[in-house]
């Protein structure tokens, strides 16, 4: 109980911070803008193009945007010596790892919410029709990212170069869930029911529990530097 | 309350503390001086488990300090440069979490009565980004009281404290000793906390120089020792 008590002050006290600070809500909406007129002007007017760089290009857009996201989600620990505290709090600091998790993890479903509703208006692409299937891949794929990133962006905040190792260390991690994602999402784009990606779902799965796996039972080690 | 024993920490090949000893009973308060580059914060570092000593060996409460950190964390009250506070949340929210995190009960009366007690229950539901140096400082304690700490860990906690606030923290400090707690303050100044140390440690070069009782040292002769023995650990090779 105290575990759950812990994990969920953790995540309420992320939330409330981004919602009074707005810090990272309105840089990621305002990248998320650019990141689309930067595309339109990579890809031109070509329909076919577009259709075939789409599921891509969508993953590019939340891993870009997830990086920003999660690079900056201990930096509120930084002030004020909070890390310190977190340290001296007793008890298992897997909580906290689990309270920050989930708070990316909803950072995260925001902005993608955003970035998949201005990809179907930037580019007219029907993003409606396949929702449901769509929404179980990036579930899967935020918690895929957001495990990892969670668990290197505790790593990396104490360190100087920190912005530099942040995506070094993530990116060849998540060699499995961007395969995974842009598949099935390239898939579903093409009108294809959910049960045909049902391996692509299941490497998912398997890499959101090894990852959350890693990310608990190490997560203390980092804290404790 | 407290016992170090031959307490040595170095980075690398930089020595910064070399053979610190020192015992301290329940309801006594060191008061640790000294230069920059002392010493003071990694002992207090020490003190509050946050770093592991090179060698030599740490009791608090009667628990290996070294060894088993996750036992004695419960006991220990540590208020830093920072105070732990997050800016964006207000007084009441920051008590609440910190109290959360700790297993503790966090129920709306302890945390107004632990904010009545430091005087802040006037601006509870404001945000601590509005709050000065001072105020923060208060809510840091504000959180060591509804820890009920037995063991106080004050890093310069007079630093951006007007002669009110010095005042508060030595009347917290004095009511802490007299409920039993055992309190170590580190500062370079002599201005504050003086006042309420039982005993008082000159740090230079890592070296405890002097433990004495605080009572056997008038001002002048605590300065005069304070300089000799300061610019000796550092002419020393």
């Amino acid at each position: 109980m105290t575990y759950a008590r812990r994990a969920w002050i953790v995540f309420y006290k992320d939330l409330l911070v981004e919602r009074r600070s707005k810090d990272q809500t309105n840089a990621l909406l305002f990248f998320c803008l650019l990141l689309l007129f930067v595309f339109q002007f990579a890809l031109g007017p070509d329909r076919d193009r577009l259709a075939a760089a789409l599921p891509g290009l969508l993953w590019l857009g939340f891993i870009l945007a997830g990086l920003l996201a999660l690079g900056r989600s201990f930096l509120a620990e930084r002030e004020n010596d909070c890390w310190e505290g977190l340290r001296l709090t007793p008890g298992d600091k897997s909580a906290i790892y689990l309270g920050k998790l989930a708070g990316n993890c909803v950072l995260m479903s925001a902005v993608e919410v955003v970035l998949v509703v201005l990809f179907g208006v930037f580019y007219n692409v029907d993003l409606w029709t396949p929702a449901a299937p769509l929404a179980v891949v990036l579930a899967l794929g935020t918690i895929g990212l957001a495990s990892v990133g969670t668990l290197f962006a505790a790593m990396t905040t104490q360190l100087r170069a920190r912005e530099l190792l942040f995506p070094v260390l993530l990116l060849p991690v998540q060699v499995p869930v961007l395969l995974a994602t842009v598949s099935a999402t390239q898939a579903l784009l093409l009108g294809q029911p959910l049960g045909d990606v049902a391996h692509w779902l299941k490497l998912l799965a398997g890499a959101d529990a090894v990852y959350l796996t890693i990310g608990l039972l190490t997560f203390e080690f980092v804290l404790e530097g | 309350m407290i016992a170090a024993q031959d307490l040595r920490k170095t980075y690398g090949p930089t020595l910064v503390l070399d053979g610190v000893s020192f015992t301290l009973a329940p309801g006594q308060c060191l008061a640790l001086l000294g230069p920059n580059g002392a010493g003071k914060t990694t002992l207090l570092r020490l003190l509050a488990t946050l770093l592991r000593p090179t060698s030599g060996s740490l009791q608090v409460g009667g628990i290996d300090a070294v060894r088993e950190p996750d036992r004695v964390r419960p006991l220990l009250g540590v208020v830093a440069h920072g105070s732990y506070v997050y800016e964006d949340l207000t007084a009441r929210e920051n008590l609440r979490f910190w109290e959360t995190m700790r297993g503790g009960e966090a129920s709306p009366a302890r945390l107004a009565a632990a904010l009545a007690q430091v005087e802040l229950d006037a601006v509870a539901d404001e945000r601590v980004r509005t709050f000065s140096a001072g105020m923060k400082r208060r809510l840091g304690l504000a959180r060591v009281l509804l820890a009920q700490a037995r063991v106080l860990l004050l890093d310069e906690p007079f630093t951006g404290l007007d002669r009110r606030g010095q005042k508060w923290v030595n009347e917290f400090l004095l009511a802490f000793k007299a409920g039993g707690g055992t309190a170590v303050l580190a500062t370079h100044s002599f201005g504050g906390g003086l006042a309420v140390a039982d005993r008082i440690g000159i740090l230079g070069q890592g070296r405890l120089l002097l433990d004495r009782p605080a009572a056997d040292l008038s001002s002048e002769e605590l300065y005069r020792l304070y300089e000799s023995l300061t610019e000796a650990a550092e002419a020393a090779p």
